[in-house]
């Protein structure tokens, strides 16, 4: 197989070249991961897509085996993942890896975020492609709580009691509503049957999202840490074997610490309490999230009233899908941005803030510290990146990638 | 033949049957989608032996005054409180007008058969911001400001009638159904 920069691929072996007249799929991975002209000066952000990408496999490998041997009855539940964990050979590997594949499947997507949001991938020509990550977000969070409810734990059962309650708030029909995601009058068997069906579901519907999301993205190509387009080959590299081996480190690195916590630490990231099987009748002394959801958790109470707080945690990530539109400076990289740059930082500070007042019961300091992250929150995107965009005066662009790339090897 | 512009509009843009026909269809399309939508929400909805399960008997005799027990019901707790003359008095002389969510105590004490039993207080044992369910049916429980409840997740308080005085849940404690069928057998639901 030969092939060069442009040029239709030419495969040498016969039973190759005989599918791929019929059914392309040869010329099409040749052409998308393989002469696919990419910026050559991608740093280590660029690695989290595809670190994703082999997390949401993981989650589904996984997960399917963890479903031959786990049972989605209220009863058995709880006493069939004791089983994976103790009787099932190799089944606590399959757990822990599920369980801490998890926090590591959202750790990778938070980082491949932040790319987004400090170089400016989500500017144009890219919205949509900004926007099919935003839904494949909010797809994420709706399977990890359905995934967390089904080892019937405390917690499973207390988180997916007050998640669920949220929708109680929606005026008039609220109860009804309610009624009808637990097909019952509490969470309880058919709940768990349900919840069972969709986080089997859902993942699978990521890979769909994910699938377009990598077509959106093939179309104008992967933004870059400067956020000006190539102009020409002189600044692109293939994507084979130079972004391959890039991502095959980045890769390796993050699954050396991701093993490091399955092995040695599978619990760390968990609640203790989901080890005590879940009991309708009493609640434990606080529910908490996991980790990834803390942030929005505390958006939520943030706010005293029911129903506006949870349009606050619904906003707070719908507001995503119109940032393209929020934005209105037209420098995409914050490298060239000297006003903004600092104040997404300031964002993710506030992120973590707002995290770790999730985690804390919502009294005295944490209510007020909560209350000002959300505003600034808020501030953030509806305030400041609309004005900054107009006042912020940029540094000059450099005339391409290329140019940058020497220039500063010369210095 | 006619040309296509005069079938697609009349001669003077008016509808012509074409265009009855299109939306006619498109309407009975909707009308179907919908139709054949609906068996799949509604296969969600709570089943028929869910639904059977939604009534329970207790027997009250062993509750002695100033006790309070928790049963199962409907898959939720339901308290059932016998309260003494100083939580029922406590409970009646609160103005409404104090109340975030108005209710007389007389109201929360009446069983199906309109007959009150004020020393006798049943309410579900779900709070009603998001559903943990509240402390103060067992003895050393903390039961907050009002000497009902406290929910230990948020911080509403409920009084001895189970409403809500302080804290972020919109409304009372829920009142069951429930039946006295003598003076000590009751059946919620
Ligand atoms: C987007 C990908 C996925 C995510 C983020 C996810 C997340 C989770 C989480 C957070 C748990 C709770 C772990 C625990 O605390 O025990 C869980 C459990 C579970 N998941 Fe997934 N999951 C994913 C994909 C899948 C798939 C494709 C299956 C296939 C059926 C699956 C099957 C299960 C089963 C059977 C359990 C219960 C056993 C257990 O708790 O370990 N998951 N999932
Ligand atoms: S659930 Fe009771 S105060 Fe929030």
């Amino acid at each position: 197989m030969a092939s060069q920069h442009g040029a239709p691929p030419v495969f040498n072996n016969r039973v190759v070249a005989w599918i791929d007249h019929r059914l392309p799929i040869f010329s099409y991975i040749e052409k998308e991961y393989h002469t696919f002209p990419t910026p050559k000066n991608f740093n280590y952000f660029w690695n989290f897509g595809a670190i994703a990408t082999v997390m949401l496999v993981l989650m589904i490998v996984t997960g399917i085996v963890l479903a031959m041997n786990y049972q989605p009855n209220s009863e058995l539940a709880f006493a069939s993942v004791e089983r994976i964990m103790r009787d099932v050979p190799s089944g606590w590997l399959m757990r822990y890896m599920h369980m801490t594949g998890a926090s590591f499947f959202f750790a990778a997507v938070y980082i491949h975020i932040f790319r987004g949001l400090y170089y400016g991938s989500y500017k144009a020509p890219r919205e949509l492609l900004w926007i099919l990550g935003v839904v494949i977000l909010l797809l994420m969070m709706a399977t990890a709580f359905l995934g967390y409810v089904l080892p019937w734990g405390q917690m499973s059962f207390w988180g997916a009691t007050v998640i669920t309650n949220l929708f109680s708030a929606i005026p008039v029909v609220g109860d009804s509503v309610v009624t009808w995601l637990w097909g019952g009058f509490a969470v309880d068997n058919p709940t768990l049957n349900r919840f069972f069906a969709l986080h089997y579901l859902l993942p699978f519907i990521i890979v769909a999202v994910v699938a377009l999301h990598v077509v959106a993205l093939h179309v104008h190509g992967s933004n870059n840490p400067l956020g000006i387009d190539p102009k020409g080959p002189q600044d692109t590299v293939p994507f084979h074997p130079y972004y391959t081996m890039k991502d095959g480190f980045g890769l390796t690195i993050f699954l050396i610490i991701y093993a490091g916590f399955v092995f040695f630490a599978p619990n760390w990231l968990g609640e203790p309490v989901n080890y005590v099987q879940a009991n309708p009748l009493v609640t434990p002394n606080e529910i908490v999230p996991e980790w990834y959801l803390l942030p929005f958790y505390a958006i939520l109470r943030s706010i005293p009233d029911k129903l506006g707080g949870v349009i606050a945690m619904f906003g707070s990530i719908a507001i995503l899908f119109v940032l393209p539109w929020l934005d209105t400076s037209r420098v995409r990289s914050c490298t060239f941005r000297p006003i903004y740059k600092w104040f997404v930082f300031v964002l993710v500070i506030d992120v973590l803030v707002l995290g770790y007042c999730g985690a804390h019961p919502p009294e005295g300091g944490f209510v007020i510290a909560s209350r000002l992250a959300t505003i600034y929150y808020f501030f953030h995107f509806l305030v400041l990146l609309p004005i900054l965009g107009k006042i912020e005066r940029p540094l000059p662009l450099p005339p391409s990638i290329a140019d940058a790339v020497l220039k500063k090897k010369a210095v | 033949m006619a040309s296509s512009g005069s079938i697609s509009a009349g001669a003077h843009g008016d509808p012509t049957r074409r265009d009855f026909l299109f939306v006619a269809s498109g309407a009975m399309a909707a009308v179907g989608a919908i139709a054949t939508a609906w068996p799949f929400i509604n296969n969600l909805n709570p089943a028929a032996d869910t639904l059977a399960l939604s009534s329970v008997e207790v027997n009250v005799k062993p509750i002695a005054v100033g006790q309070a027990i928790t049963v199962k019901w409907r898959g939720k707790p339901v308290f059932i409180r016998h309260r003494t003359p100083e939580e029922i008095k406590e409970a009646e002389d609160v103005k409404l007008s104090e109340l975030p969510d108005p209710e007389t105590d007389n109201a929360r004490v009446t069983d199906t058969a309109k007959k009150v039993r004020p020393e006798w207080l049943i309410v579900v044992g779900v709070c009603t911001h998001l559903g943990c369910v509240p402390l103060g049916t067992k003895p050393g429980d903390p039961r907050g400001e009002y000497g009902g409840w406290f929910c230990p997740c948020h911080g509403s308080q409920y009084d001895t009638s189970g409403r809500i005085r302080k804290g972020p849940a919109p409304k009372n404690l829920a009142v069951p159904d429930y039946l006295f069928s003598s003076d000590s057998l009751v059946k919620i639901g």
